[in-house]
């Protein structure tokens, strides 16, 4: 059965409750392993509840259908989060999440496609958004309306490769492309550690109709999916504010955000955090 | 276009020894497969003109993509397109696929088993203009990629064989491009298979295992000895992977003394290949081996130094009457 077609207005309170419910799996996900990229993970669950509840064609029984939106994520690492928004999707079992990251599961802590429901291998930075514009191209070539969208991260953008793909997307024209870019301030050694402001300008000056939101504000990120459904012969690109470790104040102050690991019992500790801030928001 | 890429062209392939030849094999192949193959998209870095593939671009525009100089663009490109069924044929020089892409045919490509072939121009010693232009080391950077097909053809015959071959394929490849006017070695006829090499001369004094255009130095040398009444063999290896160890194994065992030939470093690529294969028969010979010293090539005009590197059927036949 075909999900979000044609797209219907936006229910934001629904798809803020599908946020929680995806960030109560991350937590438990990364409980089961005492570690993952969980900060990450909490920062672009609204993004992700608002692609999979509301914005992405897809049909969860018949994932290769050609008409398919396409979801790449290019940060493998932010795997966790896929996984918690195809498991509740219904594509993966929602009980095999807990396998997250332990040996011999299906959902590594950095994206393989042998995974249901993935369109490419994650991980290698750099990687995803020339992937993008191959399948927007061979969409084109096949007469298909349907759209790719392409997640990648701030700290992603330092791979030249990245910029390789986006002077193509807008030379072809790619309308139906959408790059959703976690602008969330950490990378493997700390913050950011090349200034790549101003991040929207840069977008803008390679020729894509670009839009900056709170990646956290669910009306501003489906406000902003609204918007780049235009097809008017420039790429899209959504930069997306976010806060690594979102609904978790002891993630979110942390400077460890980039890779979390702590005793099994501190996550008691976290995840009763995170239901204490769900409790005082309802 | 870059100034570099400019001078490296039109001093290619100073091959043909009196041979008829034939333009743009690859392409040509190319444009004709696309007429029956709706699948088959066709990609360059702003190498479309010095890679032969401008044939399937006039014929098929619509599926035609010049990515500019970006390869690893070109093959993330190449393997988006893949997703969706396609089968793109993506070319640049061999330096610039293999040396600046090398990630993205390991991950992206063959990681995934994508349906992508990578079509490089330039191999080994074929353009003059030096280090940064002459793919040396290509076959062996390719070697080491889980599940990634290998062809160095010979001729202008099996360029547009193994373009069917890689075609009909299922799985990532990368094919050596001879460009331009390809001599022509093997008759129509000639049989290319994916994976197999081909005992094209009998002998058993001296057995030649070669690739490349070195299959047609190997066959010249073979025929001038015969003459002087030493047989020499020649076993043709146009797949490098997956190699042919059986063939190779049973040739060595067939012959006296056993010399490898290629267009190439002589480390890692078909050298390596023929005394791993011969270890792992238990087969103790001695292997001469021709090809590229492990270090960078000047500049210079293509026959020079062709001539100077062992890589002429005079120079073929030097070493082996040397071994004697």
């Amino acid at each position: 059965m075909l999900r979000n077609s044609p797209p219907g207005s936006a229910d934001i309170g629904a798809l803020e409750h599908k946020a929680r419910r995806l960030r109560r799996h991350l937590l438990t996900m990364a409980r089961g392993q005492g570690q993952g990229y969980i900060g990450q993970g909490l920062g672009i669950a609204d993004t992700l509840a608002a692609l999979y509840f509301h914005e992405l064609r897809y049909d969860p029984h018949n994932l290769t259908w050609p008409d398919r939106d396409r979801f790449l994520m290019s940060t493998g690492h932010y795997s966790i989060a896929l996984w918690a928004a195809l498991a509740e999707a219904g594509i993966i079992p929602v009980e095999e999440l807990t396998t997250y990251g332990a040996d011999n599961s299906r959902l590594e802590m950095s994206t393989l496609d042998t995974t249901p429901g993935v369109e490419m291998i994650g991980g290698s930075l750099g990687h995803g958004l020339g992937q993008g514009v191959g399948q927007a191209l061979g969409l084109r070539v096949d007469r298909s309306d349907a759209r790719v969208f392409v997640e990648l991260s701030d700290g992603e953008m330092q791979e030249g490769s990245t910029w390789e793909a986006a002077m193509s997307a807008s030379h072809f024209r790619l309308d139906g492309l959408v790059a959703l870019i976690d602008c969330n301030g950490i990378q493997a050694d700390g913050p950011v550690v090349l200034d790549m402001e101003p991040v929207a300008d840069k977008w803008r000056a390679f020729g894509w109709q670009t839009f900056e939101i709170d990646g956290n504000d669910m009306t501003a990120v489906v406000g902003a999916l609204a918007g780049a459904r235009q097809r008017n012969g420039k790429p899209k690109a959504i930069v997306l504010r976010t806060l690594p470790g979102k609904g978790v104040p002891r993630i979110e102050s942390s400077e460890k955000s980039h890779f979390f690991r702590i005793d099994v019992a501190q996550w008691d500790g976290i995840i009763a955090e995170f239901e204490k801030g769900v409790g005082a928001a309802q | 276009m870059e100034a570099g890429r400019a001078l490296a062209l039109g001093q290619d392939e100073a091959l043909g020894g009196g041979r008829r030849s034939v333009e743009a094999p690859f392409g040509r192949a190319l444009a004709r497969l696309g007429e029956s193959r709706p699948d088959i998209v066709g990609l360059t870095a702003d190498l479309g003109k010095y890679t032969d593939i401008l044939p399937f671009r006039d014929a098929f525009p619509d599926r035609f993509f010049n990515v500019g100089m970006a390869e690893q663009n070109l093959v993330a490109v190449a393997a988006g397109l893949a997703r969706t069924g396609k089968v793109p044929f993506a070319t640049t020089y061999g330096v610039f696929a293999t040396r600046r892409a090398y990630d993205f045919i390991a991950i992206a490509l063959a990681h995934s088993n994508l349906n992508v072939k990578i079509v490089a121009g330039l191999p080994g010693l074929t353009t003059g203009y030096g280090g940064t232009h002459q793919a040396i080391e290509d076959l062996a950077l390719m070697r080491m990629i889980p599940g990634l097909t290998i062809i160095d053809p010979c001729d202008a015959t099996e360029i547009e064989a193994a373009t069917e071959a890689i075609a009909e394929h299922r799985g990532p490849v990368y094919m050596r491009l001879l460009r331009g006017s390809v001599p022509v070695v093997f008759e129509p006829g000639h049989i290319f298979e994916i994976g197999k090499a081909r005992r094209l001369r009998e002998g058993s004094d001296v057995g030649i295992i070669s690739t490349g255009f070195m299959t047609e130095r190997a066959l010249d040398a073979a025929d001038a000895f015969r003459k002087q009444g030493i047989s020499v063999g020649v076993l043709h290896v146009p797949t490098i992977k997956p190699f042919d160890a059986e063939a190779v194994a049973e040739f060595a065992g067939s012959v006296g003394r056993i010399v490898t030939a290629e267009n190439h470093v002589v480390v890692g690529g078909l050298a390596s290949l023929v005394v791993e294969t011969l270890f792992d028969a238990g087969i103790a010979k001695t292997v001469t081996r021709i090809g590229l010293p492990d270090r960078y090539i000047e500049c210079g005009a293509v026959p020079t130094l062709q001539a100077k590197y062992g890589l002429t059927t005079e120079a073929v036949i030097a070493t082996i009457t040397a071994l004697s």
